[in-house]
């Protein structure tokens, strides 16, 4: 894109697009429709007066507590998850699409759950060669048989989803053990609407606040069948600790829906009930929304080393007696080999063509996409299956040739472990830079609840790599998030 | 394995307000924490302007002024590792800024803060907000500045954030189970350290009998009322010239003034009730029972009783049953038997294959 020519020459000013998709300009320079009150708003904005707000905003953070701890020393550091003030939008139409595609997404994948852990007709009807599944890391054969309450097994899910150069909203992984993130949404909303309340106003957004109660029904609607219907069910939330990067998140969400937030050493079970121990004796659990993977919530079952877990766990919820969220052994279909089979599980399932579409991938295990990826491993993302945060992967175009050459002998070695992608260009938004408003590449989690309905809260997480031309936006990684508003109407 | 089934009684209570062990216990210390930083400041900022006063001690003198100060606030071991001399300069940093003692005014709140983040789901935004300012504030290099700048202004702004802390629970916090212990962690405080202001007389007050009535002493009396806030209000009691015996009097009987050693146990009886829903009078254990003697003992002994057997000795006795109420505190309501994983899972183990 060449100069813009403003009427007022600041923010927006030097402002490039270069070969990317744009979130806020066309291709010709031209502001987006459902962008142009914000780029009004930039333009009449002073960069002193947008510095202010950016200091005002980072302050009341960090005076909150809004922040994550990072582990460099011994003593853990406090950062606020840099919050970039210029939002996302996203045109009512285009949400309503990526919504059903979402919905879908999430039911497939949960009909796939309760398949695998049952009669496993998807491996039998040779939809999926069964080696995939029954070698998974997070399939748990513990579990074959086990009904969960109402058939759900994925209450939470954050899906990761990107664009590419036309555009096209693509799923990038799906996260359905306990993806985080939905309190940042809620902060940098809350945080958004001082900055700039009368654009916001103006902007005609919708709203992001329900998420907290919407969680808590899920939470209450999978309670044990045990405990009945008239029972309120006592639910918690599990934190593996203070000392956790998502402890904010945890505490942040059991504010949200007033319920205890409780670690391992809280709980404790007693002929296959939890408990939690209280200052008048021990108190009955019958829902817990953990935040703790698989591997470390029952010493007695997997790790045994684990501390952060409570022994005999699994046991009552075996014995039906206490609900889990999500369920155990959903890590099986967030491993990004079967992540390549989901457009054929929806498919399968549903009788749908996937609305929203994966990104390209080639199967390490695959002879032919072996040899392809062998040969172009300078050309492709690697990633393996079941690594999340951005780690265990190789960016190859703008990799050292040692890690190309390592990663090369990892996958000779342990071909199941890894898929290949063609790099996607992101696509780029305005964000604040030290010389005023450059193009940094954005993704985009929105959060999806399952209860008795599914419901997609409207927005999401949108992060962004603030580092120029890095395409990684996790937060351990010099990534920092936007507001992301859906609008109300498409403009 | 026998120890696994001595667990507390299982209720049914199916409510949001039951409140973990854990949660009491940091509600508990944090607001322990962070009145005790309070008076840390309070007792340094009075004692470095007497010492204004008193330019011209020497090096034993400035020992028997800052060492007494030092027991009653800190640990003195730990203060002659890190430094030879117990003057103005090393006193005040150490009960100040030294991290390596852990009732420094810095430890204090590094520790309450902590705890307030174990249970940040529990107390209010407002009250978060307050004790993690002055957690970023004394992190900062700004601490350090005001320090230097004028050491009476830092120990305001100490205060400052105490009462703000203080105000805000009292406005904002839900009159449940947890403002109890918040209460009875703020008056066990108050009380215990009220009685250690008061004994700073005995250890250093008189050096010599000669001293006795003269300016030095009645300037520490004076410092003693300023260390315990109470100089104003002892001042409308008696409008008269401070008289050692009445000091002592009011700070140990006074029904009013909300810092009396009197006063504290009051409000910690009406606590310990609170939880217990026993009767007035009534009490469950031994050191509730102690306690509540104690309590009565204030309504029929006099200060001349006091001062017959000896204050030290009476102040003692106070700050015995005050840390036997804390320990009983501790174990009815917050103390569960440790779990013995591999007891816990071995015993799980066998249930399970009981099932199977």
């Amino acid at each position: 894109m060449g100069d813009i020519s403003h009427p007022h020459p600041m923010l927006l000013d030097q402002y490039k697009t270069e070969d990317f998709f744009d979130e806020m300009f066309t291709e010709d320079g031209g502001i987006r429709p459902h962008y142009q009150k914000i780029a009004d708003c930039l333009r009449s904005l002073d960069p002193a007066e947008h510095r202010g707000k950016q200091t005002a905003v980072d302050l009341a953070f960090m005076r909150s507590g809004v922040t994550f701890t990072v582990y460099n020393d011994d003593q853990g550091t406090e950062r606020i998850f840099p919050f970039d003030l210029v939002p996302r939008v996203i045109p009512n139409n285009e949400w309503e699409k990526m919504e059903r595609g979402l919905i879908q997404r999430i039911t497939a994948l949960n009909l796939f759950l309760h398949d695998i852990y049952h009669d496993q007709k998807i491996l039998k009807d040779r939809i999926i060669p069964p080696h995939y599944i029954l070698g998974a890391k997070h399939f748990r054969r513990e579990f074959m048989g086990f009904n969960v309450p109402k058939d759900i097994y994925i209450h939470i899910c954050g899906t990761d989803l990107i664009r590419d150069r036309q555009g096209n909203y693509l799923v990038l992984e799906d996260n359905l053990r306990c993806p985080s993130g939905a309190s940042y949404m809620l902060e940098n909303r809350a945080a958004l609407k001082r900055a700039f309340p009368a654009l916001y106003r103006s902007a005609r957004v919708q709203q992001v606040d329900g998420y907290g109660a919407e969680l808590r029904k899920v939470l209450q609607y999978v309670s044990p069948p045990s405990l009945g219907s008239t029972t309120q069910p006592n639910v918690v939330l599990l934190t593996p600790g203070v000392f956790n990067s998502a402890y904010f998140e945890h505490a942040f969400l059991a504010r949200q829906m007033g319920i205890p937030i409780v670690e391992g050493r809280d709980l404790v079970v007693r002929d296959a009930r939890v408990y939690m121990r209280t200052t008048t004796g021990l108190v009955p659990v019958d829902v817990i929304y953990r935040r703790i993977d698989d591997d470390f919530l029952d010493p007695t079952i997997f790790r045994p080393d684990s501390l952060l877990g409570v022994p005999g766990l699994v046991h009552a919820y075996r014995s039906g007696n206490v609900s889990l969220a999500n369920s155990i052994g959903t890590g099986v279909a967030d491993d990004k080999v079967v992540y390549y089979f989901v457009p054929k599980i929806i498919k399968y399932y549903l009788g749908e063509e996937p609305i929203l579409q994966n990104v390209d991938t080639f199967l390490a295990s695959e002879a032919d996409d072996r040899a392809y990826i062998l040969e172009n491993m300078e050309k492709l993302v690697v990633k393996s299956a079941n690594e999340a945060g951005g780690y265990g992967m190789l960016m190859g175009p703008w990799a050292p040739k040692a890690e190309v050459d390592s990663f090369r002998e990892q996958v000779r070695a342990n071909p199941r472990n890894f898929i290949a992608q063609h790099p996607i260009s992101l696509s780029r938004h305005p964000t604040s830079c030290e010389d005023g408003l450059e193009g940094r590449h954005v993704d985009l989690r929105p959060y999806i609840l399952y209860g008795e309905k599914i419901t997609v809260t409207p927005g999401g997480l949108t992060r962004v790599a603030l580092r120029k031309g890095s395409l990684v936006v996790n937060s351990s990684q010099g990534g920092g998030s936007k507001d992301t508003w859906v609008l109300q109407g498409d403009s | 394995m026998s120890d696994l089934f001595q667990q507390k009684p299982i209720t049914t209570r199916r409510d949001h307000m039951v409140m973990l062990s854990r949660v009491a216990n940091s509600l508990y210390w944090m607001s322990r924490y962070i009145e005790r930083s309070e008076n840390v400041a309070r007792l340094l900022d009075v004692n470095l302007q007497l010492m204004l006063d008193f330019a011209d001690f020497n090096d034993q003198q400035l020992k028997e002024h800052w060492l007494p100060i030092l027991c009653s606030a800190g640990d003195e071991k730990t203060f002659f590792k890190l430094y030879d001399r117990a003057n103005s300069e090393n006193v005040t940093e150490f009960l100040t800024f030294r991290e390596e003692n852990p009732n420094s005014i810095i430890s204090c709140l590094f520790t309450a803060r902590e705890n307030a983040r174990q249970v940040r789901d529990q107390i209010s935004l407002e009250m978060f907000e307050a004790i993690n300012e002055c957690y970023l504030f004394l992190k900062s290099k700004n601490a350090h500045e005001v320090w230097k700048f004028g050491a009476h202004d830092f120990f305001e702004q100490i205060k400052k954030y105490s009462h703000l802390f203080q105000g805000l629970t009292d406005s904002t916090f839900l009159r449940t189970e947890g403002y109890e212990f918040i209460n009875l962690g703020k008056f066990l405080e108050r009380a215990d350290k009220t009685t250690r202001i008061l004994d700073l007389k005995y250890h250093i007050l008189l050096p010599s009998v000669a001293d006795v009535g003269g300016a030095v002493d009645a300037a520490q009396w004076q410092a003693i009322l300023r260390s315990a806030s109470a100089l104003e209000a002892y001042r409308r009691f008696h409008v008269e010239d401070i008289i050692p015996n009445k000091v002592a009097e009011f700070l140990i009987f006074s029904t009013t003034f909300p810092r009396s050693i009197r006063y504290c146990l009051q409000r910690i009886d009406a606590e310990l009730h609170r939880l217990s829903g026993k009767e007035r009078r009534e009490y469950r254990s031994q050191e509730e029972r102690d306690f509540g003697k104690l309590l009565s003992d204030l309504n029929f002994i006099t200060i001349e009783q006091i001062l017959d057997t000896g204050l030290h000795q009476f102040l003692q006795g106070v700050q015995k049953t005050l840390d036997q109420l804390d320990d009983h505190i501790y174990q009815e309501f917050m103390y569960h038997p440790p779990v013995d994983t591999e007891a816990e899972i071995f015993l799980q183990q066998q249930q399970m294959q009981q099932q199977q």
